[in-house]
């Protein structure tokens, strides 16, 4: 497993000496703590340095789905992990090589997830019988000999802060609050960050409270102090600058990066954007950062229920807006009586599906991707829609355009599957030129379409373009085109009602024929076979593409040859999948659900691909999915079989 | 004719038309299908009637219904409109009349999309005070299913699905729209065609959401519901007629020309009931306020609606405040936020690169 190997360069080497730097390849760091004690700030602040440091990395919080469970407790930690590297990142990583754990409990919630060897630094402060016990430790394991195959260093932060920032006239709680920074300025030290991006971020997010924005500086100062004058501490570690393309970078989140999409699908298509929503987990920080953006023309309705705030979105197309509703999995299930309306009247769309842990409210922050078959099936009736997916944080941005194209090419809506990793995990983002962006045409009728019986004009709002298969968009306030649309079935062309069954079959087929036709408009499959002569093809969809990606590496480290492909469109596929699909002996298929995808593929293609299917709730391990391709490439009579827990 | 009143407030952004129209202007080709003597005939009849009235750009009108048999509306106007799924007219009509203020936004419900299943969308599209004129046709059961009770059917009602009466308790629509914050809020008969017409003026005038509860008769399954307030024998009374300004009073006429009854509030409970007016003198009565920014008495006028087999119920505007309106404010702060950006590509690429960026050359 070099993934987890190359962070064990520990700094217990033997003979520590001053100003000693160790190289290092990759670093995979976890903070950990309760969820009052700024983990998530400390871990994207951490990121934020090494991004600016040059380093590639991906990151991954983890958080209860209680707001403040009770102090101490296993529930209540909260975690986000970075691994930053000077080359391509793929994952937040599988076993982290550092924790930092703020408390007990965040050090027996995250010790069983350590690479082997791993550094611990573990504030001592609450170390106490009572709050050991609470947790289920009888003894101390900083005494006990728990931590003895790992690196430990253990000191009262919480002490040494208090202690630092006792000038500035806090209280003692308010002053135990700037640990997170004295852990962070230590971090930083350790690992040569740049922390000037962080004094700014502390002066402008403090700037109305001096005493703790000073208290804050003073604390992550000390931190950084207390690794350079401390013995324990006398190897600091370099992970050098990865290379990357040129261009100007940011760091950004899934949800971010699928909020500027939507943006950027409205001023490239010229249609004001209209948000319907209500606040769901993990989806909320789309709604939160549309509402910062109006000036691009931007509503959010924040909506009294799901229903009401795809029913809103719906109106606002019918209008001639880019209607968006987000949402996750609890949500899509009571929006679907409205998206199947949307399928009937064929008007525009985007509806986002950030998923989670499932069924019903399953775990709320926690991802998954087992809504593909909601998305596929999950209304009533014949009632497709393209679906389309992001394999990357950065990546929920390109989708997001990419929905709204086939939403205002096709009129129909289209559903956006990202989930709860991307949405909240983080990566390097080269800023696109919004030259390179798609165009998207609206193409509004004007006009009548059509001659009447008596020779008049008149509109048909049924009459299809020959190419797409959409119908014609004709907004309110369009003189000479009043139309009625709704859920009964419509004659094709004029749009009257009809229950004639041979309309009806074929305005079910259409509906079907037109989602397929977005197939026309999909480039090839990239598939990624570097030598033209593996035998597997692993194929994945969403936010798997790291773990698959950095899974495939390891094996092809190891002399083996894998090809690698990732399905930005789920309904339709591209157009050559199938021919890719047979030009393997075999394909394997890593989700996180049962077999979703794989049960698409079998049913189209008559494939019999394997999956590989994990539903923990956390994204797949590289590690293991590695080993199981291994089995899968090994010279045959040494395991064709897969592992119990991958058969999927 | 066109009696040329515009610019209503509630329809303030919404173009008029330069040529006169006619009713036939309003009606669509497709053949009407409700049941012989469906009071929706009449209702139907008066829209088509009184929009050529208003005289607005025909494009520029959208009815948008749910599901029931009055919810088939929008398919015989011959304007846009969007016959959609039970109960969420509300809410599709809210992102319409928010993304286009240019719209007359009409939407078209009954006793069950609007209370049973659309409940949730009702009480806050009129909490949230969105312009649009809500047509509610109470008929007091489920027609289009063929006989259940309805949320407004009276208690120990036999229907198709209650053969031993039905155990539920019935809403009163104007109470629970007083309830929800509504700022307009009407009651009208299907039969009574210019009183009608006057509330449609009076709901399309109004800047936010108009509730009008329309009393409309479903021969079919619930035949004579509202017989007291329509039938010319018993109608005087039953209908408690509010019209703001004046006394409420009712009854057969009495020497001064008015009803022989009116509604007074009781001084201890505060309540409102029914008295002989000889027995407290004129002064006594009630004058109507439909413009009061207190809505207790409105709501004290609506329970003056008998929850059991109708006889008796206040008919007129009960309740039209001026209040900000959501589409109003929403669109305003996206003007606001918008000053100064006269591009927005430039404007999207200055976000792309907010926050911490670092450049590799
Ligand atoms: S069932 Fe009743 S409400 Fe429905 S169309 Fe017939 S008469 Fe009218």
């Amino acid at each position: 497993m070099p993934e987890a190997q190359a962070t064990l360069a520990t700094p217990n080497s033997t003979e520590p000496h001053r100003d000693t730097i160790h190289q290092l390849d990759r670093v995979v760091i976890r903070f950990a703590g309760d969820s009052g004690d700024g983990m998530q700030l400390t871990g994207s602040r951490f990121t934020q340095e090494s991004a600016a440091f040059g380093n590639d990395l991906s990151t991954l919080p983890n958080f209860p789905a209680e707001i403040r469970a009770p102090q101490g407790t296993l529930p209540g930690v909260s975690s986000f992990q970075v691994h930053f590297a000077d080359h391509n990142v793929l994952t937040p990583g599988d076993a982290p090589g550092v924790l930092v754990a703020m408390n007990p409990a965040a050090l027996k919630a995250n010790l069983a997830d350590l690479a082997a060897g791993a550094t611990i630094i573990v504030d001592t402060h609450d170390f106490t019988s009572r709050a050991l016990k609470r947790i289920g430790y009888e003894e101390n394991p900083l005494e006990d000999g728990t931590l003895d195959a790992y690196s430990v260093h253990a000191f009262d932060l919480t002490g040494l802060t208090v202690e630092a920032v006792k000038d500035f006239g806090l209280t003692r709680k308010d002053a135990a609050r700037a640990k997170n920074m004295f852990a962070l300025g230590l971090l930083s030290w350790m690992y040569s960050r740049p922390v000037e991006s962080t004094l700014t971020f502390l002066e402008r997010r403090f700037a109305s409270s001096p005493q703790i924005r000073d208290a804050n500086i003073a604390a992550l100062k000390t931190g950084w102090n207390f690794g350079e004058t401390t013995e324990a501490f006398a190897v600091k570690f370099e992970v050098k600058p990865a290379p990357m393309a040129p261009g100007t970078y940011r760091n950004i989140t899934g949800n971010t990066a699928l909020a500027y999409g939507l943006i950027a699908g409205s001023t490239q298509s010229g249609l004001p954007l209209f948000l319907g929503s209500y606040p769901i987990t993990p989806a909320s920080d789309i709604l939160h950062e549309l509402s910062k953006h109006k000036q691009f023309g931007v509503t959010t309705f924040q909506a009294e229920d799901e229903i009401a705030g795809v029913g809103a979105a719906l109106g606002a197309s019918f209008g001639g807006a880019l209607g968006v509703t987000t949402t996750s999995g609890p949500g899509i299930a009571l929006k679907a009586e409205t998206i199947g309306l949307a399928v009937m009247l064929e008007l525009p769309m985007v509806v986002v599906n950030v998923q989670r842990g499932g069924p019903s409210t399953g775990l709320p922050t926690k991802t998954e991707q087992a809504d593909l078959l909601q998305a596929m099936f999950g209304r009533n009736g014949e009632s497709p829609l393209p679906i389309i997916a992001p394999q990357s944080p950065a990546d929920c941005f390109d989708a997001a355009v990419e929905a709204a194209r086939i939403a205002v090419t096709y009129r129909t809506p289209v559903m956006l599957l990202s989930d709860g990793m991307l949405a909240n995990g983080s990566e390097p983002w080269r800023i696109p030129e919004l030259a390179d962006l798609p165009r998207i045409d609206p193409d509004f009728a004007t006009s009548p379409n059509h001659v009447n019986a008596d020779g008049g004009p008149e509109f048909w709002p049924y009459l299809r373009d020959e190419q797409t298969l959409a119908r014609p968009w004709a907004l309110p306030g369009t003189a000479g085109l009043e139309h009625r649309i709704g859920g009964l079935e419509k004659a094709d062309g004029h749009g009257n009602i009809s229950y004639d069954p041979a309309n009806h079959d074929h305005m079910v087929r259409i509906r079907q024929a037109k989602v397929e036709r977005v197939a026309e408009s999909l480039p090839p499959l990239q598939v990624d076979d570097p030598h033209g002569d593996a035998k597997l093809l692993v194929l994945g969809w969403g936010s798997t593409y790291g773990p698959i990606g950095a899974a495939v590496r390891e094996v092809r480290d190891q002399g083996y040859a894998v090809a690698q492909a990732h399905l930005r469109h789920l309904n339709p596929f591209p157009k050559d999948l199938g021919t890719l699909l047979k030009r393997y002996e075999k394909v394997l298929v890593p989700e996180m659900n049962l077999g979703q995808l794989s049960l698409l593929l079998r049913a189209k293609y008559l494939v019999d691909v394997a999956g590989y299917n994990q539903v923990r709730g956390l994204p797949l391990r590289a590690s293991e999915l590695a080993d199981a391709i291994l089995q899968l490439v090994e010279p045959a009579g040494s395991g064709q079989n897969l592992t119990k827990e991958s058969i999927g | 004719m066109t009696s040329t009143r515009l610019p209503f407030p509630g329809l303030r952004d919404v173009p008029a038309s330069e040529a006169p129209q006619s009713r036939k202007d309003y009606t669509s080709d497709q053949e009407v299908r409700w049941c012989p003597g469906c009071g929706d005939y009449a209702v139907l009849a008066a829209v088509q009637g009184f929009l050529p009235e208003l005289g607005l750009k025909r494009e520029n009108i959208v009815f948008i219904s749910g599901i029931g048999c009055s919810s088939r509306f929008p398919y015989y106007l011959d304007t846009f409109g969007m016959h959609s799924i039970h109960g969420r007219a509300p809410a599709i009509a809210t992102g319409l009349a928010t993304s286009r203020p240019d719209l007359s936004v009409w939407v078209v419900t009954g006793d069950g999309d609007a209370l049973s299943i659309g409940g949730n969308h009702l009480i806050h599209a009129l909490r949230r005070n969105v312009n649009m004129t809500i047509l509610l046709f109470n008929n007091r059961i489920y027609g289009l299913t063929k006989g259940q009770y309805s949320p407004t059917s009276e208690s120990g009602k036999i229907t198709k699905s209650s053969p031993k009466g039905s155990p539920d308790s019935p809403l009163n629509p104007v109470s629970l729209a007083l309830g929800a914050e509504a700022s307009f809020v009407a009651r009208t008969i299907d039969s009574d065609r210019q009183h009608l017409t006057s509330v449609l003026s009076a709901a399309t005038a109004h800047r936010g959401t108009s509730l009008v509860e329309i009393y409309q008769n479903c021969p079919i399954f619930n035949d004579g519901a509202f017989d007291a307030v329509k039938n010319p024998e018993t109608k005087a009374d039953a209908v408690i007629p509010l019209v703001h300004g004046e006394p409420i009073r009712f009854g057969p006429k009495g020497e001064d020309g008015l009803g022989i009854r009116g509604i007074v509030r009781d001084p201890l409970s505060g309540s409102l009931r029914v008295v002989d007016v000889a027995d407290v003198g004129a002064d006594r009565i009630l004058v109507h306020d439909a413009h009061a920014a207190d809505p207790t008495t409105a709501f004290a006028l609506s329970r003056l609606t008998g929850s059991g087999h109708l006889t008796q119920a206040p008919i007129g505007i009960f309740r039209s405040v001026e209040r900000q309106t959501y589409d109003d404010v929403a669109r305003e702060q996206v003007r606001s936020a918008s000053e100064g950006i006269t591009d927005r590509s430039t404007a999207l690429d200055n976000l792309l690169h907010s926050g911490d960026t670092w450049t590799v050359v």
